[in-house]
């Protein structure tokens, strides 16, 4: 049995459906796309185009709800099913759009460039408790117009996983649907076994900007998937209550979803989010926050509650070093994302309100991934008896370890951590060298990074990727691709 | 009695309270109070004794961006009359943000511009998505000291360069000062801005730097 939290009844979820309908008439969406307008006024919206606002009756919104997918499944790049979006999986990926990463020796956080980008996408590859990788940090070399695909490009170089990314403008969406489409085999085989899911986020409160619209209505269109991330802010861009930004989230992810089933019915879409409470002391936007956590369960909900797969950004911290705080607070929150069964968690590795990236970090933060996965395990009835026949022969003697039975199902009830956790009696500890999580980060991850393996990879598709990326390069004034380390 | 009402009007700015600091100023205004005084010896020090409160955790942001408008609101009553008089009010310098063309967040931009005001900044804030031609109309015609930049998109820092190129093509004699999550000292130093912050708090100090006020605190280190 998967454990699971909820901290709505279904009467709270009724009221917030409700209330985000209400919402979604007076004062209605504000749709900065003259195309998604016109998509909202063919199904019977009202249309104000003096200032783009467009009051979305409940029985549109219910008819594109209707024909969500509940289900669906993204793949890696040799088109094995890896990521089951839907019920109560629950998978973890990387945080992205960082602009910085940690040096692990100075504890600077510098602009992030490409060799930090590969060394990010290596550590995740390599870490078995990440399920995708994401376009996880921009790469400040690059020219701004290109960023967004230049980052894609890093990954498909450097790994299999299924990809959790975004586009920065319409015509850049265009290029990465087609890069994908070169490993899928052309646009119709990645619509089948699609291989990445791109972000794309409503503006709070309630306004779905002309690039947000735009990229839902192609992502549509070209039936890949496409993750929500509506992300209110409480007490500043949404309502002070929890409930309050619950409600804003509906209504944004709702207006979302009916302009992309009005586009391609039954194309995949995500109700994922990034909102948290406002400090009200700093002016800040605590990911790590207790609160924000409980706004993510709380929506994620409200997403079930309509058959629809669930997405968050949680597993990050506001502390700007990997102390205690980035370790309670990015463990804590993956914990509480898991229980709440999203079916993507964002946000691992990431420092300084997702700002800041560092693989050290996500190397200790697979550790709590893989303890909160191995708490969604549950616990499970392995043995005949629960306990009885274990009994046999031991005579009040705590002689279980000589058990064969131990032997075969240790590894199968216990989360094997790895040299990251300390788990040494003192004075192992102290011969080792007295290392906090940090150090022994460190240490893990440069080993990780050695062993580190390029994935083999069709050499003619490797080269049409490349050559697709330089000529757009050049176009955007970079004559050269940045060196990979 | 005079003492009374300036009491008041300090109150009515620790309350937030934007309607009573309008009629208070109002009232003011009929009873021939000086509005410079009102300002001086009334709101100002409601605005000190929040701002106070803030730095040392005692207040929140509600409580200052509501001291904020309380105090806009006062302003707006008494301006007229000072002009008329042909009086102003010390003001540290004059200010114009906005949030670049094609982004529209907003909320840190908006707590600068509270910051700056309570702290004696004329400020002028355009909102969001504002073109560099409109932002640098509008420094023109109030004659700012200082441009404040906001964006939040990497995609849409681009402009805050190219406010700064305008500006010096322009010949402009006015400073520009940037901020927004993924602004980095790197992009600061590539685009030449005057000044960068992190946050609200730390904006105000750079736009006093950049005003040459300095703090007695300043002084005491530099010695």
């Amino acid at each position: 049995m998967q454990p699971k939290i909820e901290l709505l009844t279904q009467d709270l979820i009724d009221r917030v459906l409700d209330e985000a309908f209400q919402l979604m008439m007076n004062p209605g969406i504000k749709v900065q796309y003259a195309e998604a307008r016109e998509l909202l006024a063919s199904a019977g919206c009202e249309v104000d185009e003096s200032n783009d606002v467009v009051r979305i009756p409940e029985s549109v919104a219910r008819k594109a709800l209707e024909t969500v997918p509940s289900e669906f499944i993204l793949y890696d790049r040799d088109g094995n099913p890896k990521i089951n979006y839907g019920g109560d999986h629950v998978h973890f990926d990387p945080g992205s759009s960082g602009v910085s990463v940690l040096d692990p020796e100075t504890l600077e956080h510098k602009a992030a460039y490409t060799p930090d980008l590969v060394r990010i996408i290596k550590v995740a590859e390599m870490l078995p408790q990440y399920d995708a990788q994401s376009t996880a940090v921009v790469c400040n070399e690059v020219p701004k117009e290109i960023g967004d695909f230049y980052r894609l490009y890093l990954v498909l170089l450097h790994s299999k996983k299924p990809i959790v990314t975004g586009a920065f403008s319409n015509d850049t969406l265009e290029t990465m649907i087609d890069m994908l489409g070169i490993f899928a085999g052309s646009r119709e085989e990645l619509a089948k076994k699609p291989q990445a899911i791109f972000d794309v986020c409503p503006s709070p409160p309630l306004i779905w900007s002309k690039f947000g619209a735009g990229n839902l209505i192609e992502l549509a269109r070209a039936g890949v998937p496409a993750e929500m991330v509506s992300m209110p802010l409480a007490g500043a861009a949404a309502p002070v209550t929890l409930l309050g930004s619950v409600v804003q989230h509906a209504a944004e992810s709702i207006s979302g979803i009916t302009i992309h089933q009005l586009a391609k019915a039954g194309s995949p879409i995500v109700w994922g989010g990034a909102p948290a409470i406002f400090d009200m002391r700093k002016g800040s936007t605590p990911m790590g926050a207790i609160e924000t956590a409980m706004i993510d369960v709380s929506y994620a909900q409200v997403g079930k509650s309509l058959n629809i797969p669930t997405h968050c950004y949680l597993g990050a911290t506001e502390s700007k070093v990997v102390d205690a705080q980035a370790g309670l607070e990015s463990g804590m929150s993956a914990l509480v994302g898991a229980l709440a069964g999203i079916n993507m968690i964002s946000g691992a590795g990431m420092l300084d309100f997702l700002a800041c990236h560092s693989p050290e970090k996500l190397t200790i933060d697979a550790e709590a991934i893989g303890m909160a996965k191995r708490m969604l395990e549950g616990v499970s009835a392995r043995t005949e008896t629960l306990a009885t026949a274990m009994f046999e022969g031991i005579n009040f003697k705590g002689d279980f370890l000589k058990q064969r039975v131990t032997r075969e199902l240790f590894s199968e009830e216990q989360y094997l951590p790895s040299e990251v956790i300390d788990r040494d009696s003192i004075r192992g500890w102290q011969q080792a060298g007295r290392m906090d999580t940090f150090a022994r980060a460190k240490i893990r991850t440069k080993k990780l990074l050695d062993e580190y393996q390029r994935p083999e990879m069709d050499a003619d598709k490797e080269k049409e990727l490349i050559r697709m990326v330089e000529t757009l390069a050049k176009k955007a004034g970079m004559n050269r691709l940045p060196e990979l380390e | 009695m005079l003492e009374e009402l300036f009491k008041e009007m300090a109150q009515s700015i620790l309350d937030g309270d934007d309607e009573v600091a309008a009629k208070l100023a109002t009232q003011a205004l009929g009873e021939g109070v000086d509005p410079l005084a009102a300002i001086t010896a009334g709101y100002m020090l409601g605005v000190n004794e929040v701002g106070d409160a803030f730095a040392c955790g005692d207040a929140f942001l509600p409580e200052l961006v509501m001291a904020g408008e309380a105090m806009k609101a006062a302003i707006a009553v008494l301006e007229p009359a000072m002009k008329a008089s042909g009086v102003s009010r010390e003001i540290l310098g004059k200010v114009v943000i906005a949030t670049v063309e094609g982004d529209i967040h907003e909320i840190g931009k908006s707590l600068v511009g509270t910051m700056l005001t309570s702290s004696g900044f004329e400020v002028y804030d355009l909102g969001v998505d504002v073109s560099t031609d409109d932002l640098l109309a509008k420094a023109e015609e109030v004659g700012a000291d200082i441009i404040g930049l906001s964006a939040l998109l990497t995609t849409t820092m681009s402009k805050q360069k190219e406010v700064i190129d305008e500006v010096a093509k322009r010949g402009m004699k006015v400073m520009v000062m940037v901020g927004g999550a993924p602004v980095t000292k790197e992009w600061v130093q590539r685009i030449e801005a005057d000044g960068y912050s992190e946050d609200a708090i730390g904006a105000v100090s750079v736009a006093k730097e950049l005003m040459g006020i300095f703090s007695l605190n300043d002084k005491a280190e530099e010695n």
